[in-house]
């Protein structure tokens, strides 16, 4: 099958690559561009795993053909940090517990980063909406809740 | 607390006294990992070259196979390699092999029959994800449908199909001839018989998927040392380790795993799932291998928590005393053993619930039927019986016009009391946690209730091994060794096992003996009585411990040796791996 060049900027660098027409874009961002950030979990769009910001909105990046995202801005949870600092967001993570095996975490943090940038002073509701597309199994969610809440008031965080 | 004292010497130059930690939050290590998504996962590792395979599983709950037709699919293009049973060099295993408990029953790849829908029958191994799954469309394999059985009691009845040809009783065997595990203490048909009530429940759960967002998978590539790199999600790296090792028949040093990062496991990642034949793959491709499976396999193939039937009969006092506690349980382990054989284990041990009742019975069978195999999930084996069993209790203390909190109370064990294992009670604590829970919900407990403790009262008789009655085979839990026909109806649900060695018996009861008078508990195990086939203390030869008479059941000093036991059969061949270590197997620790 003839492959697709297609270039898009990923956490602020431009990227190239060949794609199949069918790929997705967790399969290119992952075996394509070493970007382990979006995970697999049900290739269906239901679990959240693979959330990914494709110019500034979550979208489920097992769910997007590769192809759509030529000339977009796709951020992952590996581009979150500045540098060597960490954003309230991340903080907020650790100092609330709120990763566990931590397989949920890269497409939660998206799902907060996405929220936090629309709406800096979200109610506990909101929070909840924004992250029912990200299954998480281990936590309960009630400490993730609690993070992106303390993000949300912590100086800083419209950076997210 | 003895335990706590303990540690505190083993440990003493090694720890620091202070407990600066309890009570604070201390940051996980793998934090930073996860927060900048750095953390690694068994599926986080690029390789040039790496190939992906992919399984044919079976369509039907039940079938034998008649053909396999893979030609197609080795001509399909970026097809290297099409694995079938024949190509995997040790077909056969069960988990436990590897500390020698149970049989080999399980399949890597299905051969002659498939005995769940699922259940892998070939796998094809191709350059790209997209390429194996349109080869593995073109395997033909036939089948002839065979009667599946799905009922935990319908499978132990007679003429029930036979889902697992190594057990075909459809019951895992316990040391090679039992079908149950059994616990008998005291005698509950005289307690019913006395008691002011008998409650009887049956209580049913549904298997429970583990569904972690990371699905079981593993990466297996040669490396430049004559070994194969194996990126795993095993929550048992070594023993996920020992498993391949085995079944690609490759010595344990040639296998570098790595792992411990685990995307959620509850138990459904101890199975060794993928990675023996992603290991097997690398050996014949000499490629790396990725073996994932997909969120649909992962239901079909990734073990559940096994369903458990439990039926619970209780005798009961007015004033709300348990007198008697029966129960008969069926673990559906489905089509092969994997962890259900040790559930069944763990959920004896733990009859009849942190409660002291001074007439206990209890059969626990591990059933097949032709349903994904189930594992380990968080407290197998116990929590279901848990469930039942605290159910009951709420049940009981209605039945007895009791507030529920009291009457666990009342029949909560104390330090002192025999429990039905024939162990003394310690460190009990559920009367503490009643009363402190009570507290905590502003639930009102009688001043009774609030002065109990769980440190009094656990003496006198209480904490005696009562008379303890022969179940209808004669056995509790030990070789029948009547040698006729047996005469009694066996108890609905039951069947007898045909002896296939002769067994060892400590004692001269006949099945038809009065009840074993037990002597009185003794925390020091005595020394077996002598038998000629062998010195007792040899280092040459241990006796298998399946037919080590357990220290409670001593003769009473009355009792006349049989004047020619029978010599110990030889010891059960080794399977692979370790020797028997573990009390929880019925063996006894020296």
């Amino acid at each position: 099958m003839a492959k697709l060049p297609v270039q898009f900027r990923l956490n602020g660098s431009d990227r190239a690559t060949f794609v199949d027409p069918s790929s997705n874009l967790l399969d290119t961002l992952r075996r394509g561009l070493g970007d382990f950030a979006p995970k697999y979990g049900c290739g269906q769009g239901t679990c959240g795993v693979c959330t990914v910001l494709v110019d500034g909105e979550p979208q489920l990046s097992c769910l997007t053909l590769a192809v759509t995202c030529e000339g977009k801005q796709i951020e992952t949870a590996s581009g979150m940090a500045d540098g060597p600092n960490l954003q309230p967001l991340q903080e907020a993570f650790m100092d609330h517990f709120a990763a566990q095996c931590g397989f949920c975490t890269p497409g939660m943090l998206t799902a907060a980063r996405a929220l936090l940038a629309r709406n800096p002073n979200p109610t506990r509701d909101e929070v909840v909406e924004a992250i029912s597309g990200n299954i998480c199994r281990c936590t309960g969610y009630e400490p993730i809740i609690a993070a992106i809440l303390t993000a949300a008031s912590a100086p800083g965080a419209r950076r997210a | 607390m003895a335990t706590m004292e303990m540690r505190k010497e083993i440990f003493a130059d090694e720890r620091d006294d202070n407990l600066n930690v309890i009570g604070k939050g201390v940051q996980r290590q793998d934090m930073p990992g996860h927060v900048t998504a750095r953390t690694r996962f068994f599926d986080d590792h690029a390789f040039d070259g790496m190939l992906h395979l992919k399984v044919v599983r079976s369509p039907h709950h039940h079938a034998r196979i008649r053909s396999i037709d893979v030609s197609a699919a080795e001509r399909a293009p970026g097809v290297k390699r099409v694995l079938r049973g024949a190509d995997v060099p040790v077909n056969k295993n069960t988990l436990l092999s590897l500390i020698n408990f149970g049989k080999d029953d399980e399949p890597t790849l299905a051969v002659s029959k498939v005995s769940y829908k699922g259940e892998p029958v070939v796998a094809v191994i191709a350059d790209s994800e997209a390429q194996a799954l349109a080869a593995r469309k073109l395997v033909r394999v036939e089948y002839e449908q065979l009667a599946p059985v799905f009922d935990v009691e319908e499978a132990l009845k007679p003429g029930a199909p036979v889902v697992n040809e190594t057990y075909p009783g459809n019951y895992f065997e316990y040391h090679q001839r039992f079908d149950h595990q059994k616990l008998r203490f005291g005698d509950v048909e005289r307690a019913f018989a006395q008691a002011d009530m008998v409650i009887e429940e049956r209580y049913q759960m549904s298997p429970i998927e583990h569904a972690p967002t990371e699905t079981n998978g593993s990466i297996a590539a040669p490396e430049h040392n004559d070994r194969y790199v194996v990126h795993s999600c095993a929550q048992g790296l070594f023993f996920s380790l020992g498993t391949t090792a085995k079944i690609v028949d490759l010595e344990s040093n040639r296998l570098h795993f790595i792992g411990g990062t685990v995307g959620g496991g509850f138990g459904g990642k101890v199975d060794s799932l993928t990675e023996p034949l992603a290991v097997l793959g690398a050996m014949l491709t000499g490629r790396p291998v990725r073996y994932v499976l997909d969120r649909e396999e992962e239901m079909l193939y990734g073990s559940p928590r096994g369903a458990e039937r439990i039926y619970v009969k209780d005798g009961l006092m007015r004033d709300g005393r348990i007198v008697a506690r029966s129960i008969r349980s069926y673990f559906d382990a489905g089509a092969y053993t994997r962890l259900s054989s040790y559930a069944a284990i763990k959920c004896t041990a733990h009859l009849p619930g942190p409660y002291w009742i001074p007439n206990v019975s209890s059969d626990v069978y591990v059933s097949y039927t032709n349903r994904c195999p189930s594992t380990a999930m968080r407290g197998f084996g116990v929590t279901a019986v848990d469930f039942a069993l605290e159910v009951q209790m709420d049940r009981l203390a209605e039945a007895a016009n009791m507030d529920p909190m009291e009457f666990r109370i009342l029949n909560a064990y104390r330090d002192g009391d025999m429990k039905a294992h024939r162990r003394v009670a310690k460190n009990t604590a559920l009367i503490e946690c009643v009363q402190v829970a009570a507290d905590r919900a502003n639930w009102p407990l009688s001043e009774q209730a609030r002065r109990a403790s769980s440190l009094g009262g656990g003496a006198g008789e209480r904490s005696q091994i009562p008379a303890t009655q022969l179940d209808a085979r004669g056995q509790i839990g030990r070789p029948d060794s009547r040698s006729g026909p047996p005469t009694q109806v066996l108890p609905p649900g039951t069947m007898r096992i045909p002896l296939s060695k002769q067994p060892i018996m400590d004692g001269a009861r006949d099945g038809r003996a009065t009840p074993t008078q037990v002597p009185r508990y003794e925390p020091q195990p005595v020394a077996p009585p002598p038998m000629p086939a062998y010195q007792p203390g040899s280092q040459a030869y241990q006796p298998p411990p399946a037919y080590a008479p357990p220290p409670a059941y001593q003769p009473a000093p009355s009792y006349q040796p049989p004047p020619a036991p029978p010599a110990p059969p030889p010891a059960a061949p080794s399977q692979h791996g370790a020797v028997r270590f573990s009390t929880v197997f019925g063996t006894r620790r020296r």
